[in-house]
């Protein structure tokens, strides 16, 4: 679906966030970037979603680059409109384009907030608030979907059931999904595929396919991706 | 007890003015009582209401249009870096020339005095809805204005549904400031056009009677203006909270 090549990019103060960046995104891959704290993960999905341009490199599409409403983007924040509604918040991307809202509304119901559509974001929990966030980017149904972090900021319990329902739904919609981390453990359960980062300035030091997904956490092949995981973080700091 | 602590406090210093000017005998055309004061008030009520609404009338033009100009002049300059470079030095200019020394000229030069002491105030209360807009819009969270990019939003649907409700908060504090500042601006106008010879508010009344040495007059005027502005201060307060209200 999308391959970047030698991706470079330097912001105006001189910190060199990313070099060298390779990476290839599959069609219906669910591919996690996983990586340490500043080593570029949000700068590259911004340069996919085509908020930020490289400096060097290229990013080359299969198909047309994505327009708007092609890419969802669900922030580590949930970054909702404080005065809108939970409905009106999910409805954002159909009311800019001018199109019917009902998915957002089937969508918030499959995300388990129906009966929730007319309450305001300040009244609702954290891990509410980012189904919203979730339910906005998924309901135009778009072709890529990327989430920064989009979990982190959550306690472990709501943690759990929303990665569960996100592999679920990612599954159910087959949309390629790019999710950043910096959880072993998250990068561990939702992904096909991982591009571990190393630190800044940020390139892609290596990548997994981890096959089959699991569904449970008690399954012993979830310890063994996790495990693998581990083992490739530790070679990696040795290296 | 805390809402009663003004009032008590309030009344409390009227007493003891009144007190002290009785029993220091101070003669009235120096500082008068609270009563004699009220007395100047119940001795022409309708004068001096009439001078009062006549003062609201200006503050209030001057207000909505200093929110006209200033949330229009907010929105071109989010809307367009150039419109920026160009507005905001007028902008600071206006702000730190001094009212009372322009005033003159706009009497002379705007022939009617409602309009020549609304423009007058409005300039006093132009800045603050201004300035506050501005900050409120630019202070529209970064992420959100990219989801709008990435949704394919035009320059106005950013402006209209994501930067002028982000900054609603900010120009309803910069409105309460304004509102203050609208009622002060009326009253120097008032003061200029007054010395000019032309009738109208408050101010001119107390013009008025300070030439003719009404002192309890004066500051029987002085006391209905702090009303209105009190009152002003907290309808725009009350409007604020109402609104903001809704929001939550």
């Amino acid at each position: 679906m999308l391959l970047l090549q030698d991706i470079s990019r330097t912001f105006p103060n001189g910190t060199t966030a990313l070099q060298g960046v390779d990476l290839r995104v599959e069609k219906g891959d669910f591919l996690v970037l996983l990586g340490p704290s500043g080593c570029g993960k949000s700068t590259l999905l911004r340069l996919i979603a085509g908020l930020d341009r490289p400096q060097h490199g290229r990013l080359a599409w299969d198909a047309a680059p994505p327009g708007p409403g092609d890419v969802g983007y669900v922030f580590q924040d949930p970054t909702l409109m404080p005065w809108a509604s939970a409905a009106d918040n999910a409805a954002l991307p159909f009311r800019l384009r001018g199109q019917d809202p009902s998915p957002a509304q089937a969508m918030l119901a499959r995300v388990g907030l129906a009966g929730f559509e007319r309450v305001r974001p300040a009244k609702l929990s954290g891990g509410m608030r980012m189904r919203v966030s979730i339910a906005r980017a998924l309901a135009p149904r778009p072709s890529l979907l990327l989430m920064d972090e989009p979990f982190a900021a959550l306690d472990e319990f709501t943690r759990h059931r929303l990665q569960e329902d996100l592999a679920s739904l990612a599954a159910e919609t087959g949309c390629t999904t790019i999710f950043v981390t910096h959880s072993i453990y998250e990068a561990a359960f939702l992904a096909a595929r991982v591009a571990i980062m190393s630190p800044r300035p940020g390139r892609i030091a290596a990548t997994f396919s981890l096959g089959e997904p699991v569904r449970d956490r008690l399954d012993p092949a979830y310890a063994a991706r996790v495990a693998t995981l581990t083992q490739s973080f530790s070679a990696l700091r040795a290296a | 007890m805390n809402r009663l602590a003004p009032v008590i406090s309030f009344a409390a210093a009227l007493t003891v003015w009144q007190i002290a000017v009785t029993v220091l005998h101070v003669p009235s055309y120096l500082v008068p009582g609270p009563l004699a004061i009220v007395g100047a008030l119940l001795a022409d009520p309708g004068g001096l209401l009439h001078a009062l609404l006549a003062t609201l009338s200006v503050t209030a033009a001057a207000l909505a249009a200093a929110c006209v100009a200033g949330v229009a002049l907010a929105c071109a300059m989010a809307a367009n870096p150039w419109a920026r470079a160009l507005i905001k030095p007028w902008a600071v200019i206006l702000q730190v020339t001094p009212v009372v020394a322009v005033a003159p000229l706009i009497v002379v030069w705007v022939g009617n005095p409602f309009a020549a002491m609304t423009l007058c105030a409005t300039i006093v209360a132009f800045f603050p809805v201004f300035a506050n807009t501005t900050a409120g819009l630019e202070a529209t969270p970064p992420d959100l204005l990219d989801l709008f990019r990435l949704s394919g939003a035009t320059r106005a649907q950013e402006i209209w549904l994501l930067r002028l409700p982000a900054a609603l908060p900010y120009f309803l504090a910069g409105l309460r400031v304004s509102g203050g500042l609208a009622l002060v601006g009326a009253v120097v106008a008032e003061f200029v056009t007054g010395a000019g010879g032309i009738a109208s508010g408050l101010a001119f009344r107390i013009l008025e009677a300070g030439y003719r040495l009404q002192v309890p007059r004066m500051f029987a005027c002085l006391a209905l203006l702090s009303a209105a502005g009190l009152a002003l201060n907290a309808a725009l307060g009350a409007l604020s909270n109402a609104v903001l209200a809704r929001r939550s």
